[in-house]
């Protein structure tokens, strides 16, 4: 690990005037000391945000959550309200890699990991996504990249919270001292990397995440996360879904199915969600809708597998999300 | 006998130690237990009646060291300070084949902090070339990406690893292969230019050394008996599969390193070893120090599995470092280093082939494998083959394949957990293809007196009742099966092995031997023989080990320690304790012969005294300290070959929809002479039970196949076995006595669960699914791959 200067600060405000000269914003440091320790960034300063109290903490309104970047995640998996109406979120966030990174580890953070591509990981391969020509997946080991929706660069979406944000449909307020705010859906939060691999994230090096916004879903919501890993624990994931269901009776009038280890950005499944809508949830739709989630997917060379783990984890998170099935024993974390 | 000479007649008289005969238990309590008549010298202590019958020994006495350990009191190598410690770091290389043309380390030197560079000439782990002239190199030659080159002594950690990153390497890059099966190829670059070969550890691994080398492929060494062409014609059936294994790492807690702290009258060494004895040899040997001028101390290790025997380069370039800068050096890998350069299980590419009777008679078996201890050799894994059943003929041929990665070492029972994967899949095969249950082919074909017991144990279980015979039986994504496998592994004495007892005046009992506690507890149980031998609570026994200072124990690998040593405790203690009673029985007013001890009394037979204290009776010894040593005498009965058993059922769930393994549950009954410390014993296979699991569906070391780097070495893409995976364990240990030594303790490190593990796994999906997996890890990529390819096989058939 470089040698580094670090800063600590108390207040957003604080926080933002020292965000310059390439400092880095340290939340939980759970992603960014591991990078650091595998050599893979080297930033002169870091600019400590875990002491921000503004920062920490939810917030129940009318008009749904406001979650502040630095609550970690197993504040938001215990969380009473969450639990209840959110159960997408409290699912990711609470089966995320272990119970003492969930103590540590803040829901900003967690969407702002980078990928878990070990080329990408190592400090032995310079790659695409840092700044190189080349990537080493394609003629390398990718047993656990992407399927779909790739083409310079196969790593997959790390972050569980983000499949839930997504399929929440929440928006992330990012500030900065010289613009002011402004709001990003969890979507447009991210890069893709055939458009600039090195950036991962529309966040501007002056940027913070201070806030989390996510809209009350409409009456009649039910929605659950699974994911499914080589371990139950701790692990990252090889298949996951999430789903959001507006019930109307036994009709689904809209459904939203997420997945993040498809593909190098967290997805929607337009045609998983087709299935779905104007139709009684069931084993037999819910197989439908998991069969159409990987329509169009390229595997790579070792990656075979997880267009059979794609269907079964959204068949199953669907009939989870219904109320049709318990947890899956088979899912991890 | 008058007329020889008096040296001559020492010597007939030192073969041939006087001898008394002796009746000792032998078999299984409950089962098969008799007496026996044994020949043992005449200073051999009283025998031992079994178990039930002791107070301390063959009870689940608390762990000696628990509270140390627990409380992180304990101090492992990691943990050692001294004054002006400086932290050593490696320079390892960044390609997988190359010859190193220089060194720069002008920079590394200048960085503040640093204190010294050193430069490696001798790498050690590697196999060695038989003609080394074949190779005219300055500097060793690269075989691996991560293979140590130089290493820099700084006085902090930070600075070792800044210093360590501007020491500047220059190569002379050289075609490599790290893929096993091309490997082979005759047109594959050659990882030596000639034969090479690895010696063995004191935990065994390495290959043979009198075999041929062609390119690679370093063999075959061929094993045979009976001729098994005429075997296969003789077979009324016959089965076949082609079996896979990966590279295992160790990856122990602990990882490898030392302190070492050179001074000119003596080499101090701090190792996370299983063997003090060979740290200190290999140092005294590569510096050219008499022995009493090594000393090697091991307080606490955190596991070794195998691969942490010698000083290795770690050691040697401390030992170098400390030398040259005048101060302690401290030298730990970290652990990317641990995953590359200390050692690995061997893979295996096995085709195993079984021809056998209607009535379950083996008449063929037939093995051609093929494994890679990268550098190294010692891939060899026909061990279950050639010696779990009885067949009328057996060809092994099995060769080592060079590949550029980091050489193999010993891994608990090295070569049995591959072997026993495609032989005990082969023999379910086998059962199916015959139309015999399981158990009942084994009773046929498997003549180990234990392991029928084993087996008998397992047919009474409620597990095994539960087994549907019916392979793929439920229906539903997830099904259930249950399958079976048995173990092998062999009994090795280490006549190394001494201890010494000591008896003070003030009443306490001290043991001592040099040997080292790997975590498997022997602490505790020298505590329990001395209890046993003076009738005092093994808490208030002193037990000294782990330091070449003390009488030399033997080496732990090959699950040796606790047979070798506990004679000789025993022994000193016996001798210790007749001593004492000689010296105190004037001022008791009696004879030695009168007196006993007796739970923590020294009581006269005669009744011609009240009981005495033990503690008041040892402040009438004639000197302050009564001081036995013993060394071990050898096995009783050596005409006996003995082998151990061990049989485990594995229940699992298979989630065919995703591929996915859950074990629910493990019985696992298994053997080990006279269990010492059954709770200890217990723990033991518990952890081989579990090291097994996790190398049967997730350990996995994994090199790009077009750079030759290990793209995951840490513990987190090297995915290893978590706790939510551990299914639920049933140890039924089985006592198992043979009237070897006067403990009659056998060892357990190696048949503790991890030989059988991965096939009973295997034959439970079987069971479950009907299909079979044979390449571990068994991920949920291979079972697909599998229960696809069984699909597709029903379907044309």
């Amino acid at each position: 690990m470089n040698r580094f200067s670090m800063a600590d600060c108390t207040t957003v405000d604080a926080a933002l005037s020292q965000l310059k000269d390439g400092a880095l914003v340290k939340a939980g440091g759970v992603d960014l000391l591991d990078r650091m320790k595998d050599g893979i960034e080297e930033p002169a300063r870091l600019v400590n945000i875990r002491n921000v109290a503004e920062l920490r903490g939810i917030r129940e309104s009318d008009q749904g959550l406001t979650i502040g970047p630095l609550t970690t995640l197993a504040e938001i998996s215990n969380h009473p309200g969450i639990r209840s109406q959110y159960q997408i979120l409290s699912d990711a966030c609470g089966h995320a890699a272990t119970p003492h990174i969930r103590n540590m580890a803040t829901v900003g953070g967690n969407l702002l990991q980078r990928v878990q591509c070990w080329y990408y990981r190592s400090s032995d391969f310079q790659c695409l996504r840092h700044g190189k020509d080349i990537c080493f997946a394609f003629d390398g080991l990718n047993q656990y990249h992407a399927i779909m929706e790739y083409s310079t660069c196969p790593s997959v979406a790390p972050s569980s919270a983000a499949v839930a944000l997504l399929g929440l449909n929440a928006k992330v307020e990012l500030s900065s001292a010289k613009r002011g705010k402004r709001m990003v859906g969890v979507r447009e939060l991210y890069i893709v990397p055939d458009a600039n691999p090195t950036k991962f994230t529309v966040i501007e090096p002056d940027e913070l995440i201070t806030a989390i916004i996510v809209p009350k879903p409409a009456a009649g919501t039910r929605s659950a996360y699974q994911k499914y890993g080589e371990k139950e624990s701790f692990d990252w994931a090889i298949a996951d879904a999430g789903v959001v269901l507006e019930m109307d009776g036994d009709i689904c009038r809209r459904a939203v199915i997420t997945m993040g280890a498809a593909s190098p950005v967290v997805r929607r499944s337009p045609q998983a969600e087709a299935v779905l809508v104007g139709k009684p949830v069931n084993e037999e739709n819910a197989r439908a809708a998991g069969k159409v989630a990987v329509e169009g997917a390229a595997p790579l060379s070792m990656n075979k597998y997880k267009l059979d783990l794609f269907p079964v984890a959204v068949y199953r998170t669907i009939l989870l999300a219904a109320g049709q099935r318990d947890r899956d024993p088979s899912a991890a974390g | 006998m008058t007329n020889l000479p008096v040296e001559d007649a020492l010597t007939a008289q030192a073969a041939a130690p006087a001898k008394k005969t002796v009746q000792m238990p032998v078999g299984v309590p409950g089962y098969t237990l008799v007496d026996e008549a044994r020949d043992v010298p005449v200073s051999e202590p009283p025998v031992w009646p079994i178990n039930k019958d002791l107070k301390y020994v063959g009870q689940s006495i608390e762990r000696y060291d628990g509270h140390e350990k627990v409380s992180g009191r304990a101090k492992y190598t990691s943990d050692i300070q001294l004054p002006g410690m400086l932290y050593a770091k490696f320079v390892n290389a960044s390609v997988p084949h190359a010859k190193v043309l220089s060194i720069d380390t002008t920079a590394a030197e200048k960085y503040p902090g640093v204190r010294g560079v050193h430069v490696i000439q001798h790498v050690l782990g590697n196999a060695v070339l038989r003609d080394p002239s074949l190779e005219q190199v300055k500097y060793p030659m690269v075989r691996y990406a991560g293979q140590p080159v130089a290493a820099v002594a700084a006085t902090n950690a930070a600075a070792a690893e800044e210093a360590a990153a501007l020491v500047k390497v220059q190569y002379d890059v050289n075609p490599f292969v790290v893929d096993p099966v091309k490997a082979r190829d005759a047109d594959s670059p050659k990882v030596f230019p000639g034969a090479a070969d690895e010696e063995a550890s004191a935990g065994g691994g390495g290959g043979p050394s009198d075999v041929k080398q062609t390119g690679n492929i370093h063999g075959p060494s061929i094993h045979k008996h009976g001729e098994v062409e005429q075997g296969f014609k003789d077979a009324d059936v016959i089965v076949e599969g082609h079996y896979v294994t990966q590279v295992q790492t160790h990856s122990a807690l602990e990882t490898h390193g030392v302190v070492a702290d050179w001074k000119p009258e003596l080499l101090t060494v701090w190792a996370s070893t299983q063997g003090t004895a060979g740290v200190r040899e290999e140092l005294a040997g590569f510096f050219k120090l008499p022995l009493p001028k090594v000393r090697v101390i091991t307080e606490y290790m955190g596991g070794g599995f195998g691969a942490k025997f010698g000083a290795g380069n770690p050691g040697v370039v401390a030992a170098a470092l400390s030398r040259k800068t005048g101060a302690p050096v401290r030298l730990m890998l970290d652990r990317e280093e641990e995953h590359l350069s200390v050692g690995n299980r061997p893979s295996s590419d096995q085709t195993l082939r079984i021809g056998a009777k209607k009535d379950g008679t083996i008449t063929a078996i037939h093995l051609l494998a093929f494994g890679t201890a990268g550098c190294g050799t010692g891939a060899g894994c026909s061990g279950p083959a050639a010696n779990l059943y009885k067949s009328v003929s057996l060809h092994t041929e099995e060769s080592d394949v060079f590949i550029n990665a980091g050489p193999g070492a010993a891994m608990r029972a090295p070569g049995h957990p591959q072997g026993a994967f495609a032989l005990e899949q082969t023999m379910d095969d086998l059962a199916v293809k015959l139309n015999m249950e399981p158990l009942d082919l084994r009773d046929k074909t498997d003549e180990h007196p234990v392991r029928r017991v084993e087996r008998q144990i397992v047919r009474e279980s409620e597990l095994w009742k539960s087994r549907n015979p019916v392979a793929g039986a439920d229906r539903g994504p997830i099904k259930r099966g249950v399958g079976f496998a048995q173990s092998v592994w062999y009994r090795f004495v280490s006549m190394n092995s001494n201890a010494e007892v000591r008896i003070h005046k003030d009443g306490s009992v001290e043991v001592l031997s040099g040997v080292q506690d790997i975590g498997s507890g022997i602490r505790t149980v020298m505590a329990q023989i001395l209890a046993e031998q003076f009738g005092i609570p093994p808490s208030q026994i002193s037990v000294r080990v782990g330091d070449t200072n003390y009488t030399p124990g033997p080496e732990s690998g090959g699950s040796v320690t606790t047979l070798s040593l506990t004679p000789a405790v025993r022994d000193a203690a016996w001798q210790a304790s007749q001593k004492f009673l000689a010296d105190i029985a004037p001022a008791l007013h009696t004879t030695a012969a009168d007196l006993v001890l007796v739970d923590g009394e020294v009581r006269s037979r005669s009744g011609k005294m009240e009981p005495v204290p033990f503690k008041r009776a040892a402040a009438k010894m004639t000197s302050s300290q009564i001081s036995v040593q013993a060394k071990r005498v050898p096995d009783y009965d050596r005409k006996k070959y003995l082998t151990y058993g061990g049989v485990d059922v594995a229940e699992v769930e298979v989630d065919t929809e995703l591929g996915r393994i859950h074990v629910r549950r493990v019985l696992s009954v298994h053997d080990c002479g006279r269990p010492m410390n059954p709770a200890q014993t217990i723990s033991q296979i518990n952890g081989g039970i579990i090291q097994g699991i996790s190398f049967t569906l997730m350990e996995n070391r994994l090199l790009d196949p077009v750079y030759g780097i290990m793209v995951n070495p840490d513990l987190e893409q090297y995915k290893i076995i978590g706790s939510r995976e551990i299914p639920e364990i049933d140890v039924r240990l089985v006592e198992a006595y043979i009237g070897q030594s006067s403990t009659d303790a056998s060892g357990i490190g190696e048949a503790a669960g991890v030989v059988s593990i991965g096939a009973a796994i295997a034959n439970a999906v079987y069971n479950a699914t009907g299909a079979r997996v044979r390449r571990t890890p068994m991920t949920p990529a291979e079972v697909l791959a599998a229960l696809h390819a069984s699909a597709q096989g029903k379907e044309m058939a």
